[in-house]
């Protein structure tokens, strides 16, 4: 299959190219959580993104909030952005540094004003963002500005055996057009660390992979009561037939193909290094996977599952596959692509990585996902420790 | 190529993953070796449900499974070619 140049997006003020057009409403803390809920319901063609975290946190953790509440802002997926806090000065940080991006934003502050007044002052604005986003116009733009995370999803043997490899696929095809790729999932790789170490493109990707890792695994060890067995695998992988972490790490790991990772990215980091595929740091747990990349600045997600994880995510389409033929007939309304043909070889893997290619162009020129359909907006902030 | 009831992944490999939606004891079970496309068959001691492994030889205790080619835990009850293995009796060897 020839793979298509371009696909139609819209063209951000720095340069990058969004697969969907929003305006969020984002609340720096929780208690800001009602304000930006009720501005959202107020003005059509805004989203808020509400979420459990942002006071008395400290140090890496409160770097890593910050870090995800800016990317997401900045995230080209995001037309517009207006930023509601407790109080002025991280409100100001964030606002600051989505305004680098050069699209518009504006902070507002509850402290000394009350929700309700601030709710009228901040839906004015947003009414202002919203109308002037909706004259933004799809166009033209290069197959490179497409930026794809991958995750897998309550997955099962069939994850390992086709669905993984179907995104393995499409990396192998996509990565030598200048895509940039992501995979993350430390926790998951357990047991297939040391291959997917050798996967590092340079000794200091190798190098800052083990270290990650090994990071990962002394905290896994320092807090373990027991031996992980009730939450590696999953119930759901034992019930698809994955017994063991390292058989579930193996599986997972056929989602990069043959590519080899550039960089190692902290969680929530922008990628610096070009085109190509990276690590990111993150947790297992698909939401806040999802939340971290698309902070990340990713800008469509491929989410193979074996068993029928059903997430989304507010601003990154999800774009779900199975491969598994009973999941994909009792949960279709979940499944975008179905590669359970595999299975029974009426499929290979070349044709389901060009299924797949052929449905990440139609989302990303705007067709909704199963997920976007179904109204799943999972926002889910990483948390490192207690809050102060 | 229809007529698949076991994929295997690599050829070293000592256990192979069910495709259909289950196979019965002493079932006649066609295999596919995805690494180098040779077809093999087992005869099935156990019920073994889609996506569940197969032994495809007799394993003993503390023998390692091999999936992808790589270890992937170890056998902590005797199994005999064709038994369902899973978490009855193989165990990871991380934690």
């Amino acid at each position: 299959m020839e793979i298509p140049k371009t696909f139609l997006g819209y063209k951000r003020e720095d340069g990058r190219t969004g697969t969907r057009n929003h305006v969020i409403i984002l609340p720096v803390d929780d208690i800001s959580n009602a304000c930006a809920e009720a501005v959202a319901n107020n003005i059509k063609g805004t989203i808020a993104l509400p979420h459990s975290y942002g006071r008395l946190q400290f140090g890496a953790d409160l770097e890593l909030h910050f870090r995800t509440m800016i990317g997401t802002g900045k995230n080209p997926n995001v037309a517009a952005v207006i930023v509601i806090g407790i109080e002025p000065k991280w409100t100001k940080r964030i606002v600051d540094a989505i305004a680098t991006t050069g699209k518009p934003v504006e902070g507002f502050s509850i402290e000394g004003v009350g929700d309700i007044d601030t709710i009228a002052k901040v839906s004015k604005k947003a009414q202002e963002f919203s109308i002037w986003a909706s004259e933004k116009q799809r166009e033209e733009r290069p197959i490179s500005d497409l930026w794809i995370s991958v995750k897998c999803g309550e997955s099962d043997t069939t994850s390992g055996l086709a669905s993984n490899p179907t995104v393995g696929n499409l990396m192998d095809k996509l990565e030598p057009l200048g895509v940039h790729l992501c995979f993350g999932e430390t926790s998951e790789l357990t047991g297939a660390e040391t291959v997917c170490e050798k996967r590092g493109k340079t000794p200091e990707a190798q190098e800052k992979f083990r270290k990650t890792w090994s990071s990962y695994n002394d905290f896994i060890l320092k807090e373990a009561t027991d031996d992980l067995s009730e939450s590696q695998p999953t119930a759901g992988n034992i019930a698809g037939g994955l017994t063991t972490i390292e058989e579930k790490a193996f599986g997972n790991f056929q989602k990069i193909g043959g590519c080899k990772f550039i960089d190692v990215l902290e969680p929530a980091e922008e990628p610096t290094k070009g085109p190509g595929l990276y690590f990111m740091d993150t947790s297992s747990a698909a939401a806040e996977c999802v939340t971290l990349q698309a902070a990340g600045g990713f800008n469509l997600h491929l989410f193979p599952t074996g068993q029928g994880n059903i997430i989304g995510n507010p601003i990154e389409p999800v774009v779900k596959l199975t491969a598994n033929p009973l999941t994909a007939r009792t949960m279709s309304e979940h499944i975008d692509v179905d590669v359970s043909k595999i299975l029974s070889r009426e499929m290979n893997l070349d044709e389901a990585g060009d299924e797949l290619i052929k449905a990440t162009i139609r989302v990303a020129n705007g067709r909704l996902t199963c997920a976007e359909a179904l109204g799943h907006k999972e926002f889910v902030m990483t948390k490192l420790y207690r809050s102060a | 190529m229809a007529g698949t009831d076991i994929i295997i992944h690599d050829e070293k490999d000592n256990v192979g993953v069910v495709v259909i939606e289950k196979i019965t004891p002493k079932q006649d079970c066609d295999c596919w070796i995805m690494e180098n496309d040779k077809s093999v068959k087992i005869q099935s001691m156990d019920e073994i449900p889609l996506g569940h492994k197969i032994a495809m030889t007799d394993l003993n205790e503390g023998d390692t499974i091999l999936k992808y080619g790589h270890d992937i835990g170890k056998v902590v009850k005797s199994i005999k070619k064709g038994e369902h293995v899973h978490v009855h009796n193989v165990k990871t060897k991380k934690w």
